[in-house]
């Protein structure tokens, strides 16, 4: 039986299966960043991220119905049924990878909400609007640390430039339009990617500008994260995610 | 991390007047040590305002003179305003 809600419900997770994974990374960082400050820092925004989830995810349950819950939602889907990019799924290789993930998403992850918050749908309107703020913040702190390991020593330089190399072919999919989005902008609830896109290569540009850092040329990876097609990074990532609940089915603390 | 300076926080409270020491931390430079503390800082709502000094421009006095420093004030009643009389209608002083 095909619920009325399934585009919806389908839009929730492709916004809220970005923050949970990129969440789920930042997370994976407790006790072992580079120094007290950074480990704090980066922390503070995967739990801003999680608070993020959880609004969009209570949402999906309640419109999905039945047993459906926010943790169910988040934890106990299979591979195939998760919306987010592979951008946020790429690993902690090293502190470069993380800014560069990290930044890569906030220059996408602020103009987003900021159009969301123009939603027809009052529950999306209002979790866009408590999240700008925090995500002002992220777009803040990664910018940061993106121009002072560009701009900083040899070493910081190339590993930044590396790890640029690497993540920024994963870009492209965050404006790739699928179905969902299509109906959803159409229906004035969702997005409009090409303004985003926009918005998302100029900050790049001055960003990098700053950071003294080359923008890749190197083609688009094309991947299908949003219609459900992963890489075996999320299958690591899920062992870890999902065990609580798989093994101690309605655990609580 | 090398060179890496510390800085001290202070801040101030919703409803304060004063900034106040909070602690310390390290960061390379004015901007990333404002962040640092908000980040470190600020995370139950301690306050709405923020100030970062980099550790060696504060000048503190030194325990060990604490006798020539702080004693010959002890016994010097003339410097406290007690011995004014206030009419009743100032309330606030």
């Amino acid at each position: 039986m095909e619920n009325k809600n399934k585009d919806l419900i389908d839009y929730l997770l492709i916004l809220g299966d970005n923050s949970l994974i990129l969440g789920h990374r930042l997370s994976e960082l407790c006790g072992h960043g580079p120094s007290l400050e950074t480990d704090i820092a980066l922390t503070n925004i995967s739990l801003d991220l999680f608070g993020q989830v959880r609004s969009y995810f209570q949402y999906a349950a309640e419109l999905t119905g039945g047993e459906a819950s926010e943790d169910t939602v988040a934890m106990k889907r299979v591979d195939r049924e998760y919306r987010h990019t592979w951008l946020v799924e790429q690993s902690n290789k090293d502190f470069a990878y993380v800014i560069g993930r990290q930044f890569l998403f906030d220059a996408f992850h602020l103009p987003l909400l900021e159009q969301l918050v123009n939603s027809k749908d009052e529950m999306i309107a209002a979790v866009a609007a408590k999240s700008i703020k925090e995500s002002r913040y992220h777009l803040r702190f990664s910018s940061s640390w993106m121009e002072r390991l560009g701009d900083g020593t040899q070493e910081s330089h190339q590993r930044m430039q590396t790890a640029i190399n690497d993540l920024y072919p994963f870009t492209y999919e965050l404006f790739e339009e699928t179905e969902t989005e299509k109906l959803m902008f159409e229906a004035g609830i969702g997005a409009d990617l090409k303004a985003i896109e926009a918005t998302y290569r100029q900050t790049v540009k001055e960003v990098f500008a700053k950071a003294n850092l080359e923008i890749p040329t190197a083609p688009a990876r094309k991947t299908d994260g949003k219609k459900g097609i992963h890489s075996e990074q999320l299958g690591f990532i899920l062992a870890e995610l999902q065990f609580m609940q798989r093994a101690y089915p309605n655990m609580t603390w | 991390m090398k060179g890496n300076p510390i800085w001290e926080v202070f801040i101030r409270s919703k409803n304060g007047l004063e900034h106040r020491h909070v602690g310390s931390l390290h960061a390379e430079d004015a901007k990333m040590a404002m962040e640092n503390a908000r980040d470190v800082y600020t995370r139950r709502q301690e306050g709405v305002s923020i100030w970062v000094v980099e550790s060696k421009h504060i000048t503190a006095s030194n325990p060990s003179e604490n006798g020539e420093m702080f004693d010959p004030a002890k016994d010097k009643a003339y410097r406290h305003p007690t011995f004014y009389d206030l009419p009743d209608e100032l309330e606030h002083i």
